[in-house]
């Protein structure tokens, strides 16, 4: 693959308090691409997407979205590029609860100013696309953990982001929901274009991505960082 | 992927013709359509399975109808068939014990000669990642029969990696029961 990344996380190293989470990790995502982030558990992985997120700061190294270094860009800029440029998927869809599903997608566009009719209307074709449409009017205290995590993967892509950050997002869904949720979510990141950087320990889940990065006590291997 | 045993294509072949009498093409058809998709059957197999299941009074000969070429032959299963086929079908297979792997073997020989051993796992995981990942993409493509075959490679694939984990995690404790 030659396309220029549009995600580069070079020599990270992020510590909590005694505790190195991070330790020399790198990472290239390029346009349209699916990276599985892999390791096992305390490897450092979930610390990783959260740097290249820029919901976390690196100690030290670099994180460059686009033309954007993110590591030292100021907190307005980084929440900026949160809002409009990247999806989130957590473990536990993280919905908020006294708002419908349709709501709960719609509200990116809500907080990006969009107003309520249209937002609605997109959160809906959303929904439709993933199998959620059912759900539109219930709160999430009311849906499966597949439904639950199918609209929190609506409101991921709903403002149509350049990349989605998932973080083990199958992590609390049985095989069958599990792999409902990764189809529906890399068939929507396909057809968008959206980059996915993909935090798992499972490997079937990782078999949806384009390729691998391995982080192992807080370092990646044999990491090409230009394209 | 070969799904079903040479041993148990008489087996198989069997269960195809509970339904109803067939000749050898169309029973290689239904094989191939159902469980030959990576391999399918040659006619001399279908043919020599055939013969073997007549000779052990398994099938018979239904009806033989003249053609251009050689007589086309219609099997039907026999009572003795349906029995042999019953008692396969509700007995268990035998779990696979897989207490012998090569990939262990790689691993000791790697330590006891100094090797760098987590290396040959690196690789081995990168292999089973990249089968995975063919074998997630078929998956997408594929009939419900389809995923259903592939989802048991990669359920074992899944399990081979889970051991790459939890050894490339001892390799320190196993060089030291090794190396002594």
């Amino acid at each position: 693959m030659t396309a220029t990344p549009l995600l580069v996380g070079r020599d990270l190293h992020r510590t909590f308090g005694a505790t190195p989470a991070l330790a020399g990790a790198s990472i290239a995502v390029r346009p349209a691409e699916i990276v599985a982030v892999m390791g096992p558990s305390g490897s450092g992985k979930s610390t990783l997407l959260h740097c290249l997120a820029g919901i976390l700061r690196p100690d030290a190294g670099q994180v460059r979205y686009g033309e954007v270094d993110l590591s030292a860009a100021a907190d307005a800029t980084r929440s900026a590029l949160r809002r409009t440029e990247f999806g989130f998927v957590f473990q536990f869809g993280q919905l908020v609860p006294e708002l419908t599903c349709v709501e709960n997608v719609a509200l990116p566009l809500r907080l990006a100013g969009t107003r309520r009719r249209p937002a609605e209307r997109t959160a809906r074709e959303w929904l439709e696309r993933l199998e959620a449409a059912e759900v539109a009017g219930k709160r999430p205290g009311e849906v499966s953990g597949g439904q639950g995590q199918r609209v929190a993967v609506a409101r991921a892509l709903v403002t149509e982001p350049r990349v989605v950050f998932a973080d083990e997002p199958t992590g609390a869904l049985d095989s069958y929901h599990g792999e409902q949720v990764m189809r529906l979510l890399t068939e929507a990141a396909r057809r968008t274009g959206a980059s996915v950087v993909l935090v798992t320990h499972e490997p079937r889940v990782a078999a949806y991505a384009d390729r691998e990065v391995i982080v192992r006590d807080g370092r990646t291997r044999d990491v090409e960082l230009v394209g | 992927m070969c799904i079903v045993t040479v041993m148990s294509i008489g087996l198989t072949l069997l269960g195809l013709l509970e339904p109803g009498p067939r000749h050898g093409y169309d029973l290689k058809r239904a094989y191939d359509e159902h469980f030959g998709q990576d391999h399918p059957l040659h006619y001399g197999q279908v043919y020599a399975t055939l013969s073997r299941l007549l000779k052990n009074g398994l099938v018979e000969l239904e009806a033989v109808e003249p053609g251009a070429g050689p007589d086309r032959k219609r099997y039907a299963i026999t009572d003795a068939g349906v029995t042999d086929l019953d008692g396969w079908l509700g007995r268990p297979e035998q779990p696979e014990p897989y207490l012998s792997s090569t990939l262990y073997t790689k691993v000791v020989l790697a330590l006891l000669s100094g090797r760098p051993a987590a290396e040959i796992l690196d690789t081995q995981r990168t292999a089973h990642l990249a089968l995975m990942r063919t074998l997630t993409r078929r998956k997408a493509a594929g009939d419900l029969a389809d995923q259903l075959v592939c989802d048991h490679a990669l359920f074992h694939l899944e399990a081979d990696l889970r051991w790459l984990e939890l050894t490339t995690a001892r390799l320190d404790a196993l060089a030291q029961e090794v190396v002594r």
